[in-house]
This record gives C-alpha cells, sequence and structure tokens, in this order.
C-alpha cells in the first residue's frame, strides 16, 4: 500500500482533479468525486466554473455538507442559472458547448474506454452493475476526465464491456466509428494523472503522486503502461485544498 | 417497436381532448393500466417518482408491464420483486450512489429472472422526444461505437445524406401509460412542474394515455394566471388524482426531499437478503396499509417533518 499523511485517496482524487478544471470552462460532472472536485474548483480558483448535472441543471453552486445522491435532486439545483430537462441539458453536449465531461468508472482499459454496465460476460455476468446513465453520451461528446482508484481490477488490458466510449481500438477507431469529437483527456488515480498517446490513444503516466514510485503504478495496473522516466511529481494536496474539501463533504459521503 | 403513424393518430383522434374534470381515486386510474402495457414513469431516480401510482399498481397485481424511466430506483426493486415487472428499460439502475449497487437488480437479472434493458440517458429522452414529435425516429450523435448499442436490436446506423457524417438512429417511444407526479395541477390536468423537469413533458406528450398524480389539485383559475408554469397540457391527460407526498420516500421539488432514514431502512433489508428483504418491505409499506395515508403514516411523522423541512428549505436564500 502507498504510505500518505493527511489525506486518503478519494481525498486526494478530488483534490487532483479539481486542479485540472479551470476558471471558465463549462464541465458535464457525474455525482460523487466528480461532483466533488468540480465543486471544490468553483471555491478553489474557478467561481467562473459552470457545472451541468445530467437532472438537468446549469450553473450551480451546490450548499456545503448537503451533497446530492446523485445528480437529480433539488441540492443540485442551488444557485443555479437555469434548469432544462434532462434531453435539453445533455443536448448541449451534442451541440458543443461543454468543454469537458467529468465522471468516476468502474472499470477503464488501455485506450479509456470505460465499463459501468457488466463484470464478467455481458450475457452471463458476475456482476451487472447500475449502467451508464448520462456517461455513454458524455464520453460520446466531450473531452473527459475520469477520477478513479488505481487498482489492477479496475485497470484492465480490455474493458468486459464499453459503456462509455474512449478510444474504442485505439489510433482512428474512435473517429472512423463516428465519433468525431471528444475523447478522453485525464485519468486521474490516487497514483497518477494518466494522459493519451496523441498517436496510438494508449493511456500513459503524465504525473506521478508524492510518494509514488513508477513501479506501484505498474503494480497496480492490469496491462503494460509508458511511463516517462521523466515524469514529474504532484504536488500534495494543500492545507487550504483539503480544508475546503473536508467543509464541503463534512459527513464523508463520497469522500469515505 | 416503432408504430406506423397512422395508427398513433388514431389513438390520438380516438381519445376523449375536451377540457373535462378527471379526479379519480388510485384505484380508478390503475384500471387505465393493462396487463402487458408499455409504462413510462416520469421523474428521476430519487425525485418526483410517481410512487403512490406504482404502489397502488402493485396491490392491484398487474402483469407483464414494460417499464421505461430516465433513471430507476427503489421503485425498480420493487417492480421486479413484486412480480409486476419482468423488463425495465432505463440508463442506470440502483436505489442511488450513496447505498451502491442495487441487490435486488443484480439478483433478477443475473439470475435472469428480469430485463434491465439499458440504453444511454440521452437515448431514452431522445426516444421519448420522437414518440412526443409523431416522428419514427430521431439522429443523435451518441451511443456510436459502444456495448450499449451493440446490445440493442432496435438501433440502426445511418450516414446522413447531407454531411455523410455517421449517425445513430433512436426509434421513437409512443408509451401505453405514462405516470407523472406534478406539485399541482387543475382537474382537467393542466399541470405545473417546479423545478428539475426530467423527461415529463415529452412522456405526457409521447404517451397514449397519462396518469397524473399531483401533491395539490388547484383551480383553473390558478393555471390560467401562470400559464406559462404549465408543462403539461390538459389533453394529454386522462386521470388526476390528488395524493399528498405522492413521492414519498422519494422527493417532490420545494415540497419534501428524500426520506432518507427510510431510504437507509430499506437499504439495510435489502442488503441482508435482497428477495426476502424487499418482500418483507413489501407485506409492510404496500400490501399491509390499505391507504395511501396509513401508508404515510407507517413512514412516520418525523421522517416526514425532517423530509418537509429539507424539502421547503430549497426556497431559501
Amino acid at each position: 500500500m502507498i504510505e500518505r499523511s493527511g489525506y486518503t485517496a478519494s481525498e486526494l482524487l478530488a483534490v487532483m482533479s479539481a486542479r485540472l478544471l479551470m476558471d471558465g470552462q463549462c464541465v458535464f460532472a457525474g455525482v460523487g468525486i466528480p461532483l466533488l472536485a468540480a465543486t471544490l474548483a468553483q471555491r478553489l480558483h474557478g467561481p467562473g466554473l459552470t457545472i451541468l448535472f445530467e437532472g438537468g441543471v446549469l450553473g450551480p453552486f451546490v450548499v456545503p455538507g448537503e451533497l446530492p445522491p446523485s445528480t437529480n435532486e433539488q441540492r443540485c439545483t442551488k444557485r443555479a442559472n437555469m434548469l432544462l430537462s434532462i434531453t435539453d441539458v445533455l443536448l448541449l453536449l451534442q451541440r458543443g458547448y461543454v468543454d469537458v465531461g467529468f465522471m468516476g468508472g468502474a472499470q477503464i482499459d488501455q485506450y479509456g474506454n470505460l465499463n459501468s454496465s457488466f463484470i464478467g460476460d455481458p450475457d452471463a455476468p458476475a456482476i451487472r452493475l447500475p449502467g451508464t446513465g448520462g456517461g455513454n453520451d458524455i464520453s460520446s461528446l466531450t473531452q473527459m476526465i475520469v477520477a478513479m482508484k488505481h487498482e489492477k481490477r479496475r485497470f484492465v488490458e480490455k474493458v468486459d464491456f464499453v459503456t462509455s466510449p474512449g478510444y474504442l481500438e485505439g489510433t482512428t477507431h474512435r473517429r472512423d466509428s463516428g465519433l468525431v469529437s471528444g475523447g478522453m483527456y485525464r485519468v486521474v488515480t490516487d497514483l497518477a494523472i494518466l494522459a493519451f498517446d496523441g498517436v496510438t490513444k494508449r493511456m500513459k503516466v503524465e504525473t506521478l503522486h508524492p510518494g509514488v514510485t513508477a513501479e506501484q503504478v505498474r503494480d497496480n495496473t492490469g496491462f503494460d503502461i509508458w511511463i516517462d522516466p521523466e515524469a514529474k511529481t504532484t504536488e500534495p494536496p494543500s492545507a487550504n485544498e483539503l480544508a475546503v474539501l473536508n467543509e464541503l463533504d463534512p459527513d464523508r459521503l463520497y469522500t469515505a | 417497436m416503432v408504430q406506423p403513424y397512422l395508427n398513433l393518430r388514431e389513438k390520438t383522434a380516438a381519445r376523449d381532448r375536451s377540457l373535462r374534470e378527471k379526479v379519480m381515486s388510485l384505484e380508478a386510474a390503475a384500471s387505465l393500466v393493462g396487463d402487458g402495457n408499455h409504462v413510462a414513469l416520469g421523474g428521476c431516480t430519487l425525485s418526483r417518482t410517481p410512487m403512490a401510482m406504482i404502489r397502488t399498481l402493485i396491490r392491484e397485481k398487474k402483469k407483464n408491464l414494460k417499464i421505461s424511466r430516465s433513471i430507476v430506483s427503489t421503485e425498480g426493486d420493487l417492480l421486479y420483486v413484486s412480480g409486476v415487472s419482468q423488463h425495465i428499460m432505463t440508463s442506470w439502475f440502483s436505489q442511488g450512489i450513496v447505498w451502491g449497487i442495487s441487490k435486488v437488480m443484480r439478483h433478477y437479472t443475473e439470475t435472469k429472472q428480469a430485463r434491465f434493458e439499458e440504453w444511454s440517458h440521452m437515448s431514452i429522452g431522445l426516444r421519448f422526444r420522437a414518440g412526443a414529435m409523431g416522428i419514427p425516429f430521431m439522429p443523435t450523435r451518441s451511443m456510436l461505437g459502444s456495448g450499449v448499442a451493440g446490445q440493442l436490436p432496435d438501433v440502426e446506423e445511418l450516414d446522413c445524406p447531407y454531411t455523410g457524417e455517421r449517425l445513430m438512429l433512436l426509434p421513437a417511444l409512443n408509451p401505453d401509460v405514462a405516470l407523472i407526479h406534478v406539485q399541482r395541477c387543475d382537474a382537467y390536468g393542466n399541470a405545473q412542474i417546479d423545478g428539475l423537469q426530467f423527461m415529463d413533458a415529452d412522456i405526457a406528450m409521447a404517451a397514449n394515455r397519462v396518469i397524473l398524480t399531483t401533491e395539490r389539485i388547484v383551480s383553473n383559475d390558478q393555471i390560467r394566471r401562470a400559464p406559462d408554469q404549465t408543462k403539461i397540457p390538459f389533453f394529454t391527460v386522462d386521470a388526476v388524482i390528488e395524493v399528498p407526498y405522492g413521492s414519498a420516500p422519494h422527493e417532490c421539488y420545494g415540497m419534501y426531499e428524500p426520506f432518507f432514514v427510510h431510504l437507509d431502512q430499506y437499504a439495510e433489508l435489502i442488503r441482508k437478503d435482497p428477495v426476502i428483504g424487499a418482500t418483507e418491505y413489501l407485506e409492510r409499506y404496500y400490501y399491509g396499509p390499505e391507504s395511501w395515508s396509513e401508508y404515510l403514516g407507517l413512514l412516520g411523522i418525523s421522517n416526514m417533518l425532517d423530509a418537509t423541512r429539507r424539502g421547503r428549505s430549497i426556497y431559501d436564500d
């Protein structure tokens, strides 16, 4: 296990993800760490960050300590600029108004494809997972950030099922399938920040988190991952970042 | 899958679309739902779930309903366990992320006793919208290349005749019946929805019958004072039932939030054993209490007040 002092894996994920979101962007966020990280980014460096939720919410400021159980309850609408139907808010992705989609995932592969539908054979699954929700739409239509725990069983060579498309089979396969926009931008884990090769579209390590070695990343990844020997180390979460995060989620609803 | 246009028009033409009162009981409205019907549910996840009507259909032992909803939560568990439905079409199926994966959904789908037909969230919305528009399909740029589309026999791909770009075609969905819960409507069925709208307006327009439950029935004069707030027009509606707390233990925007203590208790029952737990829940809350108010009594006054206080707080500054 990785030794960390002063923060949990989930807190690390939330802080590192929040740093990737820029003031002025429009981010389509899923429930859990994405919602938390986007809300954290608003409070840290992005007061002009516009959050969209698939429940039909445009530009809210979620209240600290009142995190919603999904992105479809009234708590998601606090101080929003606009409420619209589910279909219409998702169509904003298709129209191109969203800079980045941001969600979690159960399983991801070397080309950034996400599985949240079936573990095992889809026709006889070991586990039927809850499904795509808006994940497939978001990942089909915009640039994506994914936040998830870095474990070998979650980082696999090939996902059991492509719920939300990354680069499919790599190189130009995503575009050839008709998905002409978007694609995986970054995967944030508790070990590293991962990016994708411009040509092969394979996942690679961009930066390592404090105290994490290249070997630890390899040990926790189910495929051969390229790690730049010069890969820099990310700055650890600051006291201020952790304090604001704690204020947002005092009950550890998302950061347990 | 998609019905011929003239069939759809004939069904609409045959409906009494006059400005008439439609107030009735939950039991009378249940007669509008036939065994084997496709029933669309309004709301999403824990919000504005038409729970009182769902509870009535379960009590009346309806059979073989095909259910569609944007996202399915605890009501999906109960529809499976009660035997009312073995086929639910949705984009996401579990109580809510904070409670983990639905063990009931897992049990029924993994043992192939029931089907969870998975579509993307927007695809379901666009299917209802195509149904509402009276067109046979809607093109989209979503779902291309994914396993989700690969599992669906009813989607087609098309090269756009204008641009040559690849498109996914989604078949229109015109449910036999829609169940929708709103904050207020009049006796004719003009419905006003506060806050999150979900897919409800499209569902009402797409469906061949609509059963509306409402927190309050207001006068038609009141509706006419703010017609911009009316989201569902009366002529799509076939039944109006006044059911205070009609989404409990889920939320109704601005009125009450989810009954979290009750939902935690439900999750605990399911965690022990999905089928025994859900059956116990049905006995206690669905089959036992005769009336909706008796059911609310079991949820408890303190839970109700807590949910109400939180619900109303959305309008606080």
